[in-house]
């Protein structure tokens, strides 16, 4: 019955698509039935027409054929039409989430969009609160430390099920995170692991045997994690997805493709109903979370779209109920849209700055960079070309960093910047070689570029080149030295200013400017193993004014703001945060679809 | 006997893109892994290169490669890790072909009667405006159309949704888009075949032995006149079925357009040569149907 219903609803557009092929087809190409019809005129002389004199240069038949083959193609267009659509019931809540995910293991995805499909899905000992973005207790029910700061006793509730039905033991979590350190799964993020003890060793090889990881399931319910030293920010990346829990049973049986498995199993407040490429992933709420009485919506649909035309007009037109990424705001119409009250600014956790190549003369002068930096007027890049509300920034960690209070670095000063110029033994810009600056080719970057340009013109009298690059050769660029001059941005993976304060270390991988200085490191260094929060503070608080104000191999220009826009009277539970965090659990709609 | 032939050489023609394809986007700096972070230790990059085997010389992943091929695995994404290419393809040609074919038809269908129209009132008014509207469709391009598309239909008069693959109504505005370029080209042609076709010897000869108008225009010199937008069809067709990255971009159509370029971008090795592979089958394949087509549409061609 199922079936003839569905091949009823096939036939009938097919049988309209046909008919009018065959129409089409008659109408257009030569062999079909015309009598009495005069489309066109053409002068002829009446004297040539003969009736029953007609040669026949061509094969009838040939028209046919093409008659045929264009109606059979409208079939089978009409077939292809309706096999594609899916007609999926309305989702409660629709999301525009941003780009594709590049996969939904938690502990191999790397971009925001994909953790926060990934954080409805699956969840590890801590949780983001959705408010503040602080960890709070997730799988774990409780936790305590030890004395020295070293070891973490995690208690796991006692009601935690898979959506599949199989019971989660202390020992999941025991086979999840030394999945995420093993060499085999390659993960980009295992270094968020490198804090327990041995994980490093693990992970680069150093270590063959994943027991002596410090990571141990002492009954059922507890685990017992070692840190190589005590780590302020512990807790706060227990929230992190690539310490997420897997599905042990699944892993063990489908290896890396586990995550194709139907139904995948989840241990989040969401299940997965549905995931296709470019075109959707689909979320049911999970009955078997173990704060599944919390979760607020059942349906919900997020869709990865990376135009930001496309965004806007989706959810203008009530297709979508959230936007959250701010890459999905039209530049062009920022600086309008962003004064109406479905839009939503907040402080983010993310600073843009300059990159010096330290490793290259003339930037290897302390001097020169300083008088660089000290040239740049921020708040007329903040004002001009961002427009979204963006604060202008000497210090690296923005504002609201948890138990940190940053520091400032070099202010706008034209006059001082000379005069340093001038001491490093290019007077009025004299002698100073012309250089290039990178920019990935957005036209924000482009923008940005072009604003410096003009004013290290203005005030120091030196010229630079932009040289607008592709994303990966601008990647690689930096990441091989081979630049001047180049614009970054980084966002914080975890609330602390370790994230921001950490990758300047000379040994670090995303470091990229060449300049190692043995003081900054030691304090780095220092401040990791602190546990007291004062002395940990003024430790970072020395290194950042290293950092920005007396060495300067970066130059902070401004913080970057959040947006997103969702109708506050429509939906609810989403709160802004510095992480730019909004786990999908308490989000719904206040009033029903129309 | 021809056909076969014809078949047979495509091997080796494959064979060369596939290797162009396979050296060139691994000469393009940057690759699959290099990303805004770089990880915590080297040995995660090594580890991860050494997985997906990008640190073996260039011959030996390429004959690996061939190897996969021979069992028709096209390899796996670098940057979609969890989707084979051939996930990707299933998923995404069928609604590039959709959209392909509709635009196809469209532009056949709007393309063709405006040439016939134009010619056969060539000089006057109407052939004015018609080759101003064609020439209109060749020369805006698809993200200018698509938007202004997308602002009257869908945000002015809400008659057509916006964006998104859900139901016939969907598909509308991306046939156009699509469609209006190559429908302003097949116009063009079929003008210019009427022109010529109109002036051939064979037509005077049809007319002087008083051939009714319509059946002139219709049965002898359309025939000849369809012929160079029979040949232009099979490209076309092959350029359309393979999908659009600015049409699928600005509808946001799950097709597979987006990828060949996203691909490249992400420097995703698999996709891009898997992806040029089955753009490379569907040209040979169509051009070869083309040549088929000749023999039906004029009697003067037969291939040995």
């Amino acid at each position: 019955m199922f079936f003839l219903k569905r091949a009823w609803r096939f036939y009938l557009p097919a049988r309209f698509f046909f008919a009018v092929g065959q129409l089409a087809a008659r109408k257009v190409l030569p062999g079909g039935r015309r009598q009495g019809t005069r489309l066109v005129s053409w002068k002829v002389n009446p004297a040539g027409i003969q009736p029953g004199n007609v040669l026949r240069v061509t094969d009838p038949r040939a028209g046919d054929c093409l008659r045929r083959g264009l109606a059979i193609l409208m079939l089978v267009i009409c077939f292809g039409l309706t096999g594609c659509l899916r007609q999926d019931p309305p989702a409660d809540v629709t999301i525009i989430n941003g780009a594709e995910p590049q996969t939904l293991d938690p502990q191999i995805i790397t971009g925001q969009a994909d953790m926060r499909i990934v954080s409805g899905l699956f969840e590890g000992l801590m949780r983001l609160d959705p408010k503040t973005a602080r960890a709070v207790p997730g799988m774990a029910e409780r936790y305590e430390l030890s004395p020295d700061g070293k070891v973490y006793t995690f208690h796991l509730r006692t009601n935690l099920v898979w959506s599949t039905g199989e019971p989660i033991t202390a020992e999941d979590f025991v086979f999840s995170w030394h999945r995420a350190l093993s060499p085999d799964l390659a993960s980009e993020y295992a270094g968020q692991l490198y804090y327990i003890k041995n994980g490093e060793a693990y992970n680069t090889g150093k270590l063959k045997d994943p027991d002596q990881i410090g990571v141990q399931a002492v009954d059922d319910h507890t685990l017992r994690v070692e840190l190589e030293h005590p780590t302020a920010f512990f807790i706060d990346l227990c929230a992190f997805s690539t310490l997420y829990l897997v599905p042990r049973q699944a892993v063990e049986k489908y290896g890396d493709s586990w995550i194709r498995l139907r139904p995948l199993p989840s241990c989040g407040a969401f299940e997965l109903v549905a995931w296709r490429l470019n075109d959707k992933a689909r979320l049911r709420k999970n009955p078997r979370y173990w704060d599944a009485a919390n979760t607020r919506s059942e349906i919900i649909d997020l869709l990865p779209i990376a135009s930001a035309t496309t965004a806007l007009n989706l959810y203008e037109q009530g297709r979508a109920d959230i936007v959250w990424d701010k890459n999905l705001v039209p530049s062009e119409l920022l600086d309008v849209l962003i004064h109406r009250p479905d839009f939503h600014t907040f402080d983010y956790l993310g600073t843009m700055f300059l990159r010096f190549n330290a490793s290259r003369k003339p930037f290897d002068d302390p001097r020169v960079r300083r008088a660089l930096g000290m040239a740049i007027d921020r708040q007329r890049i903040v004002a001009k070309i961002t427009k979204s509300g963006e604060t202008a920034t000497s210090g690296l960690v923005p504002p609201g960093v948890a138990n940190y209070d940053p520091v400032k670095g070099l202010e706008y000063n034209p006059d001082a910047a000379r005069k340093l110029l001038a001491e490093a033994g290019y007077p009025g810009g004299k002698g100073f070689p012309r250089f290039i600056d990178l920019v990935y080719g957005s036209k924000l970057y482009v923008d940005t570029g072009v604003e410096i340009q003009q004013m290290w013109h203005d005030t120091l009298g030196i010229d630079m080149e932009l040289h607008p690059l592709e994303w990966k050769v601008y990647l690689g660029a930096q990441a091989h030295l081979e630049y001047d001059v180049a614009q970054a941005s980084w966002i914080g993976d975890y609330n602390d200013a370790m994230t921001f304060l950490g990758m300047f270390t000379s040994e670090d991988g995303n470091n990229h400017t060449g300049w190692k200085f043995p003081a900054y490191d030691r304090l780095i260094d220092q401040a990791g193993e602190q546990t007291d929060v004062r002395q940990r503070e003024q430790l970072f608080q020395q290194a950042e004014t290293i950092l920005v104000r007396d060495e300067a191999p970066i130059v902070p220009i401004y913080v970057y703001k959040g947006v997103n826009y969702f109708r506050t009277n429509e939906i609810q539970g989403i709160w802004q945060n510095l992480l730019d965090d909004h786990p999908l659990q308490p989000i719904y709609r206040v009033r029903p679809t129309h | 006997m021809y056909y076969l032939r014809r078949l047979l050489f495509a091997i080796p023609l494959l064979l060369v893109i596939s290797a162009l394809a396979f050296a060139l986007v691994r000469l393009a700096p940057g690759g699959p892994f290099d990303n805004e972070r770089v990880p915590a230790s080297p040995e995660i990059q090594r580890h991860l290169l050494a997985k997906y085997h990008l640190d073996e010389p260039m011959w030996k992943q390429y004959l690996r490669y061939l190897g996969d091929l021979a069992h028709g695995d096209f390899g796996v994404s670098l940057k979609y890790r969890d989707h084979s290419i051939n996930d990707i393809i299933a998923e995404g040609l069928p609604v590039s072909m959709t959209l392909g074919g509709l635009a196809f038809c469209f532009a056949l269908g709007v393309g063709l009667p405006l040439g016939f129209f134009t010619a056969a009132n060539r000089g006057r008014w109407p052939d004015r405006v018609g080759s101003w509207l064609a020439m209109l469709a060749v020369c805006v391009p698809g993200f200018v159309i698509a938007p202004v598309l997308i602002m009257v239909f869908a945000v002015k008069w809400h008659w057509l949704p916006v964006a998104l693959w859900e139901s016939p109504l969907h598909m509308i505005l991306p046939t156009m888009a699509l469609g209006l370029y190559f429908a302003g080209q097949v116009a063009r042609l079929m003008r210019e075949g009427m022109l010529s076709a109109m002036q051939s010897e064979f037509v005077t000869a049809a007319r002087s032995k008083g051939l009714g108008e319509n059946e002139l225009l219709f049965k002898h010199a359309f025939r000849i006149a369809v012929l160079p937008v029979v040949s232009y069809a099979g490209p076309m067709l092959a350029d359309l079925l393979t999908g659009s990255f600015i049409i699928e971009n600005i509808f946001q159509i799950p097709g597979i357009g987006v990828f060949l370029v996203n691909g490249s971008l992400n420097r995703d090795y698999t996709v891009v040569v898997g992806l040029s592979l089955l753009y490379a089958m569907l040209l040979i394949g169509l051009n070869l149907v083309v040549d088929f087509a000749y023999t039906l549409l004029d009697p003067r061609v037969k291939y040995e």
